[in-house]
Formats: structure tokens, sequence, C-alpha cells
């Protein structure tokens, strides 16, 4: 119920509709209630006191009420639209604001498609939670409590009859509801298995087919599938047989009504009208009864919902800028200095390994710094630190002297243009991909990105150029094409500090060449900072940065490097050493393994 | 009943759900098509209508007793009081007797049909599931897999949604509903006139509104389906967004399309929410209708105060069906458009399958050739151009060559994921076209460029090369591929749970995973297409060194952009627009100076050697 209390700011400015929407409804179930009254008048005074007058006044007034009631639904169903569309809606916008603060440790966290289905299912149950007990919520204790009453007015003795019937009912419906809440979870979970399976089939056919899986995962499906179908005929078996059962106890009402009253009439006690009318208001008490089964599944769904929204939107942002953040002071050198940095992702947790150990790293203006390493060393990591993506876990990070957690993250990311290491496009045209981080940018400067990219070759050769469309994520380019591509969206924004996350692998020796060459000329003005695999990359790099298992273990030039750091000359050797005989020691070695 | 209560669980997977008020194209067929599922559950289904004649008659008998009752014994003021009580205590029993028959019957049948339904849906997805693994890989080259998997999950919950609605109810209700009729005409046929008059306009305002709600509601899955879309867009590139600092305008563009949705909402359910009250106002109409008719009826003389309270609960019965069939059209259209769908999968032809002639595979020494080989994707775009290659048992064969240039499509054809336009490519001899495809898959071992790692642990997820091995065998392979050392320091070692895209692992972890697999697998002849392009050098020169041992005795086809990879090739491939434009050793074309030697000078560009 917290859950839903905290989400009581997204229902608030609707609370007039709301309160309309619920007037109405009470005043809909008042008139219902008056109907069964007014039957038991037609025959009791009218038919059975031969009155016509009776009748056709009474009849004219059942009409009237009824119409009267039709258009006060109308207007009950137009408000409660309202509303639950409404909610859905802010619920919607406020869940994604929230996800676009959201940092790249928080965003590391949730899983695209979990964020997906709060803003899409969740948003929707919690709506139709709202929509659906402004329609029918007030309706069925209501409905319950006034039928009651008129049973007890009508003939007090026959209603007592009723309570333990009431009560078995009401038993019945609690024990359903109780044992539903697992069933549904349990079909839930065999859903989500089934469609895992599915997803990877599809996702990994090639490797099922590569590795003649087939057989296998056919039967990992069918387990999973089996599994589902028990469980859901299992729900569907229980669910429907709650049909029947109250309708039993219903009829059985019906009997005992019938019984005990026609033994009362017999004695004089009360009017067959009267029967004819408490046999109404019992189909008006146990209707709700049925109703409030639905509303509490609907509730109940609604409630893990706003658990999971909630979740969402209490998240505070890993990085955020400070109440003092400032603006950059220009004219801005693009100095970057790390003291003393120290990072793990996961900062709570004590037992989580340091990606990144005391690091000290200075980039002077224009400097181009390389970072080498092996897989896993914590290179991407390190350059995800300088826009602050995450926030270092120890020391510091300085621009121009300043450090950049007390800088507005906005004006930090205007300075920095990256080419992150999977390269994101999104739908819509190569020209608006590359445009991205300077929508203003004049088509000319588009294509100087793009040439120096090397991506202006292959764009023209598309039947649209630059005008071409762009699927989303970029399905319909090659990895290769694709890096370029993000490349030239870096190079657009015209940065100041430059950072290349290894956004070269897919591309060929030749092109990588020609963009080292264009970068060359134009990094200068920049500072820096390359990620890398390959020694031809870092060789012209006013500074080699070698990261081992989080520490630095070598920094210089190429020249220096390959003279005192031996983790360095491993590397060189694994590149350029063997095969070809330049001289560079390894060749001998791996001339032994050849076969 | 129930029903509404919301066997809701899957409508909420998919994020875009388009089928829900789509029409089948051809809802004949597509019916047609699902009587094959539920064929075999005949004897069933017969017990199940039997079932929903008993009960839908106990359903007519009930109110008729009660009427009887009252008439008989209450209301017969001329028979002696013990006599109406003895009378009125025997027609208590019989209703009790005839609810309970109709609600067990109704039970069992509800029972009998949730096991039948979900035993001939469990047959539709396995036939689906079946049918997907047998299609060519260019249909998963050409539908990606984010709009498969969506469409796949929306279609299937389409038909789930219809059969939980639970059809023996609406069987019963209609059959009830001819029931009521005529126990009315026989009851009184002034009355009965009378009641049936609600039935046209009924179906006038439910046709009517249904026309609104069917475009509003098409309209707005259009709307969800663009919000969706959105969304899922910018939340997968959040980071690149952030990168950017675009969020500003990822709100703009997120805010437009919801309340496009909000609008398109409004306008569906509001049309959708008048069937209620209409249907509501009409079925009170019909009831006061009926009673104040009766009631005149009753002081002519005509009808007797207890045939008014049957009509009532009659009345009440036979609006319900009238009601259901307007709720249950739009879910049983888009069932139907989903059933549709999954059939024209099911339709797809699949690959080329094996014929009874096709030859099993036993061991081999491993010689590849292709001849003359002809191959495009898109007719009249040849992507290998008449190429001739020959691999000799146990060799090494590099093919490198710019991005594009169709190494990866060798591998395509020789695994048969595609197959050959003409000419020949064979396996020591034998062309692989006449042999049993599963047999030659066997024989290939393949570390693909895209890594794809499955939802599952870590020793799981190699064990996938050799489903039989141990796991020290599991372990063994990961040393050879060099992930041993990263695999220890996850948090659960080997036992870890990799994630949806694994994206608890570096890429080129990601890569040695799946080198380990192909260790594993022990295959004949083995491929690796790119398969360290993320790896750093010296971890690669390591991997390197354990691939060169495993490599001894097969044949082993190397993509490679690092040329560095590839210097212990028997034989060096230039492929250039499909076509082989260089041949030799690596040392040989190198001292060629042609193509390869620009290539590999190329990336040494400026190093002091």
């Amino acid at each position: 119920m917290q859950h839903i209390r905290k989400l009581l700011f997204i229902i608030r400015p609707y609370w007039k509709r709301s309160a309309v929407a619920l007037f109405l409804l009470t005043s809909l179930v008042v008139l219902d209630l008056l109907i069964p009254r007014l039957f038991q008048l037609i025959i009791d005074e009218g038919v059975n006191k031969n009155n016509q007058t009776v009748v056709i006044q009474t009849s004219i007034l059942m009409l009237s009420i009824s119409l009267v009631s039709f258009f006060m639904a109308i207007a009950n169903n137009l408000f409660s639209v309202q509303v639950g569309e409404s909610v859905a809606r802010d619920l919607r916008d406020a869940l994604f604001l929230k996800i676009q603060s959201y940092s790249y440790g928080d965003l590391d966290h949730q899983k695209t498609g979990e964020l997906m289905v709060r803003l899409s299912s969740d948003a929707t149950a919690f709506q139709r939670m709202v929509q659906i007990s402004l329609r029918i919520g007030t309706r069925a204790p209501l409905l319950m409590i006034g039928s009651l009453i008129l049973m007890f007015q009508t003939s007090q003795s026959l209603a007592l009859t009723m309570l333990p019937l009431l009560l078995v009912t009401s038993i019945v419906i609690v024990v359903f509801v109780g044992k539903m809440e697992p069933l549904y979870k349990k079909v839930q979970q065999k859903l989500d298995r089934l469609n895992t399976i599915l997803q990877e089939n599809i996702a990994g056919a090639r490797l099922v087919k590569a590795f003649v899986r087939a057989g296998f995962e056919g039967q990992r499906f069918k387990t999973a599938n089996d599994n589902f179908a028990k469980n859901s005929t299992e729900v569907m078996q229980v669910q429907s047989s709650m049909g029947p059962i109250l309708t039993m106890l219903v009829n059985i009402g019906m009997v005992i009504v019938i019984w005990a009253g026609g033994i009362k009439v017999v004695g004089g006690d009360i009017t067959t009208g009267e029967i004819v009318a408490f046999i109404n208001y019992l189909r008006t008490t146990m209707t709700p009864l049925t109703m409030m089964t639905m509303l509490s599944n609907i509730w109940a769904s609604g409630i893990a919902s706003a658990e999971r929204i909630n979740k969402v939107l209490n998240t505070v942002p890993e990085v955020q800028d400070q109440p003092q953040a400032a603006g950059l002071s220009e004219p801005v050198e693009g100095r970057i200095e790390f003291r003393h940095v120290s990072f793990q992702y996961n900062s709570d947790d004590d037992a989580c390994q340091l990606v990144l150990e005391d690091i000290n790293l200075i980039a002077e203006p224009g400097q181009t710094v390389a970072i080498l390493g092996a897989t896993g060393a914590g290179k991407s990591t390190l350059v995800n630190l300088i826009p602050r993506f995450y926030d270092v876990s120890a020391g510091a990070i300085y621009l121009d002297g300043a450090d950049i957690r007390t800088l507005e993250q906005e004006a930090l990311h205007s300075l920095i243009g990256i080419v992150p290491q999977e390269s994101v496009l999104f739908s819509g045209t190569v020209g608006e991909n590359i445009r991205y981080g300077r929508p203003e940018a004049s088509q000319a400067e588009v294509v100087a990105a793009a040439q120096a990219a090397q991506a202006h070759d292959f764009i023209m050769k598309l039947p649209e150029g630059y005008a071409a469309h762009v699927e989303q994520r970029g399905a319909n380019f090659s990895g290769g094409q694709k890096q370029r591509l993000a490349i030239a969206r870096a190079l657009l924004t015209n940065p100041k500090i430059l950072i290349l996350d290894d956004s070269t692998s897919a591309v060929d020796v030749e092109t990588e060449t020609k963009i080292q060459d264009a970068l060359t000329s134009l990094l200068q003005r920049h500072t820096s900072f390359v990620v890398a695999q390959r020694i031809s990359t870092v060789l012209k790099a006013d500074k080699i940065i070698v990261i081992d298992n989080g520490r630095v273990a070598a920094e210089g030039t190429h020249q220096e490097l390959i003279l005192n750091s031996p983790i360095y000359q491993e590397i060189y050797d694994s590149q350029l050493g063997g095969g070809f005989n330049l001289g560079a020691p390894g060749a001998a070695q791996t001339a032994e393994v050849q076969p | 009943m129930t029903q509404q209560s919301g066997f809701r669980v899957n409508r909420s997977r998919g994020p875009v759900d388009f089928s829900k008020i789509e029409k089948a194209r051809n809802a004949q067929t597509a019916l047609a098509r699902l009587l094959p599922y539920i064929k075999p559950f005949a004897p069933g289904l017969t017990l199940v209508m039997v079932c929903v004649v008993v009960y839908t008659l106990m359903g007519l008998v009930g109110p008729y007793l009660m009427g009887a009752a009252i008439d008989r014994f209450i209301d017969a003021r001329q028979l002696a009081p013990a006599e109406r009580l003895a009378g009125l205590a025997g027609m208590a029993g019989w209703m009790l007797a005839t609810y309970f028959i109709g609600n067990l019957f109704h039970a069992v049948a509800n029972w009998l049909m949730a096991e039948i339904s979900q035993r001939a849906l469990k047959q539709v997805r396995e036939d689906l599931f079946t049918h997907l693994q047998t299609l060519p890989q260019s249909f998963f080259d050409r539908n990606p897999a984010g709009g498969l998997m969506s469409r796949l999950t929306s279609d299937i919950d389409a038909i789930n949604q219809a059969v939980s609605q639970n059809v023996t109810a609406l069987a019963a209700s209609v059959l009830s509903g001819v029931g009521i009729v005529i126990a009315m005409f026989i009851l009184d046929a002034w009355l009965a006139l009378a009641s049936l008059l609600v039935v046209p306009i009924m179906l006038w305002f439910t046709n009517f509104v249904a026309r609104y709600t069917r475009k509003g509601f098409r309209d707005l899955q259009k709307q969800i389906g663009e919000m969706n879309g959105n969304m899922e867009e910018t939340i997968s590139g959040q980071k690149v967004v952030n990168a950017f600092h675009r969020n500003a305008s990822a709100i703009d563009s997120f805010r437009a399309r919801n309340t496009a949705v909000f609008k398109a909402g409004v306008y569906a359910n509001t049309y959708a929410l008048l069937l209620m009250p209409l249907t509501n106002v009409l079925g009170n109409f019909f009831v006061i209708v009926l009673v104040g008719f009766g009631s005149w009826l009753a002081l002519q003389g005509l009808v007797s105060v207890g045939i008014i309270a049957t009509f009532i609960s009659y009345g009440q019965n036979f609006i319900e069906p009238l009601r259901q069939l307007a709720n249950m059209y739009n879910a049983i259209q888009a069932a139907l458009a989903g059933a549709e769908r999954v059939f024209e999968i099911i339709d797809t032809a699949p690959e080329t399958q094996d014929t009874p002639e096709s030859l099993p595979l036993e061991k081999i020494a491993g010689r590849v050739n292709f001849e003359q080989v002809n191959f495009s994707y898109v007719p009249g775009q040849p992507v290998i151009k008449d190429m001739t290659l020959e691999a000799r048992p146990g060799e090494i064969v590099a093919l490198v060559g710019p991005t594009g240039a169709g190494k990866t499509t060798i591998i395509n054809l020789l695994t048969r994921f595609y197959e050959i336009e003409d000419g020949q490519i064979s396996i020591d001899g034998r062309d692989i076209r006449s042999l049993k495809k599963m047999d030659l898959r066997r024989k290939l071992g393949l570390v693909l460029q895209d890594t794809f790692l499955f939802s599952d642990t870590v020793m799981e997820n190699i064990r996938y090369g050799a489903l039989g091995a141990s796991d020290e065998a599991c372990i063994d392979a990961a040393r050879l591929a060099e992930a041993d050392h990263f695999i220890r320091q996850l948090p659960d070692g080997y036992q870890t749970v990799l994630n949806e895209r694994a994206s608890n692992l570096s890429q080129g972890q990601r890569q040695l995973l799946s080198i380990a697999r192909a260790i594993l697998a022990d295959p004949a002849i083995l491929i690796l297409d790119e398969a360290t392009s993320s790896v750093d050098t010296r971890t690669e020169a390591r991997i390197q060194k354990a691939l060169l041992r495993l490599m001894q005795g097969r044949t082993s086809f190397v993509i490679a952009h690092r040329l560095r990879t590839i210097r212990d090739a028997d034989q060096v491939l230039v492929i250039q627009n499909g076509q082989i434009v260089e041949q030799g050793t690596h040392q040989q074309l190198l001292d060629r100076r042609g193509v390869f030697y620009d290539l590999y000078m190329s990336q040494f560009k400026g190093m002091a050697i």
C-alpha cells in the first residue's frame, strides 16, 4: 500500500475529476438500488391490488431513472477515462524524465527491457487500477451495503438467514485471491523462461545452426513450454471454477429465500412481491462479490507495478550536479589531470574489486594520450571517468585545475566528444546521426567530419547519400561503417576533449590508417584520449599509458617505453614480432610453433 | 463473470503490441488452420458440449422452478397451508438439485476446456518453434530479432487471450439465449415477442459503437507502437544520449508521442466504455418493459405474477450473451489475426532439407574445395564471383581483405547457411550439398564475429560446444582460451549467470568464451571469423599459441583484420570484391609487394622498427 501512497502525487492534480467520477458512481449505485424497490411496488401495489395507474406511473418512473443513470454512467466513464489516461501519461513522463537523469552506473543496473516494461505495462497496470477503481471501485461495496440495508428493511428475519451465506462467500473469495496470487506469479516466471528461450533462438540462430543444437534447443523449449502450459492450465482451471462456485452460492441463497420466504408468506408475514424484490437484492449483493474478485486482481497487479515504478522513480542518480556547480571558466584549455584516482563499480560493496587503483596522469592541452592494456584491464572505465559518466571512488579528476565534480555536467559534456566502444546509431538519416551532437551544423561541416572519419566515400555510395535511412541501432550498417559514423558524429561537435574508446576495432587496417591521418591533423587542437589495441594506433601519441590490473604499469612515449617497459615491449612484440622478418624480437619463437 | 478478472499475464509482455485490434485478413483460413490443433481433442470437446447443454438447460429450469414455486405454492392461497409448505419444500429441493447439477457441469466444462485449449496452444507454440529452427539463416538476417520476437509474443498472446476469455462461457450463453427465447415463447408469446425487440436494437448499438472503437484502438495501437519504438531506442542508446547531452530533445520527442498516445487513448476508451452503459441501459429498459408490460398483462388477467418473476430472471440471462458477444468480438478478431501470422511463419519455406539420398559424413581428412563458386544475396549483385580455392587437410587458410569483400560470405557458404548459385563446394571431394547438413555442420567449429552467449552460467555457455562434456573439460577449454583467469574473478566463477546481452563481460571476454566453446567442440574444421578483434594483442598472442596447437591436424579458416594473427597461415587468400586477388604464404605475399604488402605495411606505418 505504501507504494500506492508514494504514487499519489501522480493522481493529485486530477482529484477534482476523480471526485466527480466517484460521486457519479455513488449516485448510480443508489439509482440501481431503487429499481428492485420499484419492482416490488409495481407487483404489490399495482398488479396484486389491480391498480393500473400505479403500474403505468411506476414503469415511467423506472424508465426515467434508468435513462438518468445511463447519462450518469457515460459521464462517469468520461471522467474516469480522462483521469486514467492522464495518470498514465504523467507516469510515463515522470519515468522517462527520471531515466534521462540516470548516470551510467544507474543504467548499468537496469536493463533496457526492464525499463521498457516499467514504462509500458507497469504504467498501464497502474492506469487500469485507477481507472477501474473510479468506474466500479465504490460500486461493489456500496451495492453490497445498500442491498443489505434494503434486505433488512424488506424482511429482517429473511435477511438474517443470508448472513452466513455472505460470510461463506467472502471466505471463498479471500481464499481464491490468495490462491491465485502465487499461481499468477508462477505462470509469469514460466512465460519469461519461454520467451527467453525463444529470444535466444532467434537472436542466436546462427550459433544454434553452427553447433547443430536444434535438437537440444527443441528439448529446452519443449520443457519450458510444457511447464508453462501446465501452470496456465492450472490458473485457468482455478479461475474458471470460481464462476460456478459463486453462482452456486447465489443459487443457494435464492433457494433459501424461496423456501424460508415462502413459509413466511404462507404464515402471512411477508408478501410475494417482497420475495421477488428480495431475490433481486440478493443478486445485487452477490454480483459485487465477483466484481470484487476482479478488482482485487487488478489492485494486486497495480500494487506490484507501483512497487516497480517506485523503484525507478526513487533511484537517486549516482552522479549529480552539486548545488553550487559552476559553468566553465572561459577559455577552456583542456588540461586533464587524474590525481590518485581509484574506482570500483559498486562502491557500497567493499568486497567489490577496485577496477582502477591510484591512477595519476596529466594530459596537457592538445596532447594525445593513448591507453593500452589487456582485455578487462580498465581502459574503458578510465576514459568514462573523464566526462563523469561515473564518479571516482577516491582521488579526483581536474579540468584546467577545477575538480570536475564542481562543474555542471552539461557544460562538461559539451566539451567532450566521445566515440564509445559499441557504436550506437539512432533511426533517422545518416546526416541526422552525424549531426546528433550538433543539430545546427551546416552540410559542409557534416561532410568534413564524415571525410575525416573516412565515412564520406561509403555514404556517397548509398543511393540517397546523406539522406539514406538508418534503422534502429544502425542495423543496416556494418560494424566498421557504424564506427566511422560514430567518429564523424563526435568530430562534428568540435570537442575540446576527444575520447576514442577502441573505436576502430571493426575497421580494416587501411581505413584505420586513413582515419588516423585525418585525426592527426584535427587532433592538434584537442586534448585526446585514445584507447587502442594496435601499437600502430598509438605510435604518434604524446603519451602512452599502459594499464595493467587497474594500475598504471608504464607511461611515456613510444620511444621511451620501447626501451624501458617490458610490458610495452611485450605488446609490441605480440603485434610486430615474427612472420615478417623485420628483425623484431619474437620471430624465432613463433617460427617454432609453426606446424 | 470471472473471465474479466483477466489472465493478463502475457498481455504485459511485448512493448509493441499491434495485434490487439487488427483484423485477420482471412478469418476463415486462420480458423481452418487452427482446426487440426483441436481435432485430437474431439472426444473431450464432445464431452464439453454435453456439459454445456446440461448446464444451460439447468440454467433455464432454475428460474422456471422458482416461478412455479411462487405461483403454485407461495401464492396459492386456495391451497391448505400445510399443502403449500410441503409443496414448497419439495420445490426448494428440486431447485437446489437443479442448480447444483447445472453449476457442477459448468465447472466440469470449464475445467476440461482449460486443459484442452492450453494443450492445443502448447502444440501451436511447439510447431512454431520447431519450424523456426528449420528456417534458413537468411530469414533471421532479414528479420531483426527484436521485431520478430515482439511480433511472435504478441501474436501468441492474442490467441491465448481469446482462449482464456473462456469460449465455453460464450457457447453457453448463446445456447442459453436460444433456450430462453424458446422458454419465453412457451410461457407467454406476447411477453416473449416484446422481449425479442431488444435484440436488433442491441446489435445495432453494439455494431455502431464497435465501429468507432475499432478505429480508435487501431489508432491507439499505432501510437503506442511509435511511442514504444521511440522509448526503446532512446533508452537502449541512453549512454550516447547522455554523452551528447541530448536529453532535452529526447524528452521533447518522447513527450510529443506520449501526448499522442494520451489523445488516442481517451478517444478509443471513451467509445469502448460507451458500450457498457449502453448495454446496461438497454438491459434495464428491457427488464422494465417486461415488468411494465407484464404487469399490465397481469392486470388483464393474462399472465401470473410468477411468470413476470420468471421473465425478469430470463431477461437478465438473455441480455448477458449479447453483452459478452460484444466484449469478445475484438479479442476473437485479434486472435485470428495473430493465428494468421503465426501460420505465415509456419508456412515460410524452411532451408533446404536433407533428402533421403543425403549421405552421412563420418571421419574426414578435411580437404575443402571451392570450384567456380558464384553467389549473391540479392539477385544481380554477386558477392562471390567464380571463386576457386583449395584447403588441404590440416592447412591454415587465412582470408584477408577489406570490409564487405565477401570473407564472411565464404564461411556462410561452407556451413550451408546460404546455398551457392553455381559451382561446387566439396569436403574430401564430396559435394557438400549431397551430405546431411547436420553431419556437415558437426564437422565445422565456428567462432563468430558477433559472439552470442546464452543467459545461463559461464560453464553452460562453454559446454554448448559439446553437451556431454565434463566440468573439467570445460575448464580446460577455458584455460586454453585464456579465459580461466577472468572467469575465476567473476562473483561466482564458472557458475556466474550471464545476463541478457552478457553486459557483465567486456567484448573481449565474450570472445574468449566463444573460443573456449569452439575448443571444446573439437571440430574437424575450425573457422575463426574475427574471433579476437576485441581482445588485446598480448592476450591474443597467448590464445594464438593455444589455437595453433588446436589447429594441428585440422583444416582451419581464419578471417582477421589484424594481420599479425595470420602469419602462421599456410596460405593467405586476399579477397577483394568477391574474388581472390592474391594467394600464397605470408612471406610470399609480402615478397610480391602487392595488395597484401600494402595492407600489411599500413598497420606498421610510422612505427619505429
